[in-house]
């Protein structure tokens, strides 16, 4: 019990098929501890969203176990489980008919914290993201891409959650809002600490932002490693995504 | 005789057939409304029952409305009273624009919206009430719009049954050959259904997300 302390998510042995489908997750064994940010990293297909909705439980695993501080999916209230779990995804997801202000009180307001507390935890989030607290009036429309993804951020972590789920959040951003966000993010879970999975298939974000990569191909986790680990790999499939990298650098260079 | 002056004339009567009118309609959508709705919301989380409920809403509305009118007649207590059997009748034809545009709009939110909404740990009934039912009011109400300018039109027949409304006039007309008698009855229901369609198109617009 010692051992499973430290860990923050643990995947015993899961599967995941949908109704009548291939597998799109095989026999995933990761253990993922408090505070670090795994990245986990593929091309579209390979089972990484699968992955993260395994862990708020949208998907339920066909075969094997998710524990989430030590206990697992399957014996948590499912709604208590994803509160305790802020979550992000690329098309953010904001709610068009509330404000920025409502849409990151959500949760709060179902946790039935009065006024006064949301108010304060609604301007504190705008500020830590990097946003003028009077955009809490605006509506999501009336906002910039940047400036939608630092809110959907926000929401996310709006009741404090000690887990983040974030499927590539930068994904649709022109290069420079997107490394704009990036160094933002570093610099946030510097401060906040949090158990963060973030999706994505950029190598560059991953060896930018995680603690360690957890690289899928084919629903399975094939390698796991540093980022460090990662650049002098010899594993083929790990080398060939350090050569797109690269040779896009390259390319720059020769411009 | 002109149009104008026989409405002139029987302005007490064509008030009482137009009051008559417009309960029959109104009471006819308020039952759709809570019958048509909930049923809406239910295919749009059990897609197995899409098909049946849509089908028969569908069926009923290609039955003709004066042949409606006579297959109700035998039933037990609608039967007995002809304001029954048409409210009846116009509820089944105000139905399927009800289900249908409830089903379709709450199927039409932004599937991403509700992904975030389900995964930060709304319960079923929250992302109902608290994301798809308001992101579908605009179409919601778009289906009531359609429904009542149906019912509207379709009430004038419920004068055949002897249910009353503005239709006394038009089936008056018809048996005194009389074009103005007709048209005292056409013209306001036509004016009704217009009525309507604008007002519920300002609700609609209103209330349309984005």
């Amino acid at each position: 019990m010692l051992s499973t302390a430290k860990l923050a998510i643990e995947f015993r042995a899961v599967a995941y098929s949908p109704d009548a489908g291939a597998p799109i997750l095989r026999d995933l064994n990761l253990a993922i501890e408090r505070g670090e940010t795994l990245v986990l990293l593929g091309r579209s297909g390979s089972g990484k969203t699968t992955t993260l909705r395994l862990i708020n439980r949208l998907l339920s695993p066909t075969a094997g176990d998710i524990l989430i501080e030590g206990r697992s999916t399957s014996d948590w209230n499912v709604i208590r489980l994803r509160r305790m779990i802020g979550y992000v995804i690329q098309d953010i997801g904001l709610f068009p008919h509330f404000t920025v202000q409502r849409n990151i009180a959500t949760i709060p307001k179902l946790e039935g914290w009065p006024a006064a507390r949301i108010h304060s935890r609604v301007n504190e989030l705008l500020t830590l993201v990097g946003l003028d607290p009077q955009l809490a009036t605006r509506y999501p429309r009336e906002l910039s891409g940047g400036q939608r993804q630092r809110i959907g951020v926000a929401r996310a972590l709006a009741a404090d959650p000690p887990i983040l789920l974030m499927d590539e959040p930068f994904g649709a951003l022109d290069p420079l809002t997107r490394a704009e966000l990036q160094r933002e993010f570093l610099s946030l879970q510097n401060r906040l600490r949090k158990t963060v999975v973030f999706v994505t298939h950029d190598v560059r974000e991953a060896l930018l932002l995680g603690d360690r990569i957890a690289l899928m191909a084919n629903a399975r986790l094939t390698t796991l490693c540093t980022p460090q680990e990662f650049r002098s790999s010899k594993n083929p499939l790990v080398a060939a995504y350090m050569e797109s990298v690269t040779t896009v650098t390259c390319d720059r260079g020769d411009t | 005789m002109t149009v104008w002056h026989f409405i002139a004339q029987n302005r007490a009567e064509l008030l009482d057939l137009t009051l008559e009118h417009l309960w029959l309609v109104g009471i006819s959508i308020l039952i759709a409304v809570l019958i048509g709705i909930p049923l809406g919301i239910l295919i749009s989380r059990w897609p197995a029952l899409d098909k049946p409920i849509l089908g028969s809403a569908n069926v009923i509305q290609t039955i003709p409305s004066l042949a409606l009118f006579g297959f109700l007649l035998p039933a037990p207590w609608i039967g007995e009273r002809a304001d029954r059997l048409a409210i009846l009748a116009l509820t089944l034809y105000a139905l399927l624009p009800l289900i249908r545009n409830t089903y379709v709009g709450i199927r039409g939110v932004d599937a991403a919206v509700v992904d975030a909404a389900r995964g930060m740990g709304m319960t079923d009934r929250q992302v109902l009430l608290q994301v798809q039912l308001p992101l579908a009011l605009g179409v919601i109400i778009a289906g009531i719009r359609v429904a009542t300018v149906i019912c509207v039109g379709l009430a004038t027949i419920a004068a055949a049954i002897g249910a009353g409304g503005l239709g006394e006039f038009i089936f008056r007309g018809l048996a005194m050959v009389s074009d103005s008698v007709i048209l005292a009855g056409a013209i306001p229901a036509a004016l009704l259904a217009l009525l309507a369609d604008f007002g519920l198109g300002r609700l609609e617009k209103r209330l349309q997300p984005r």
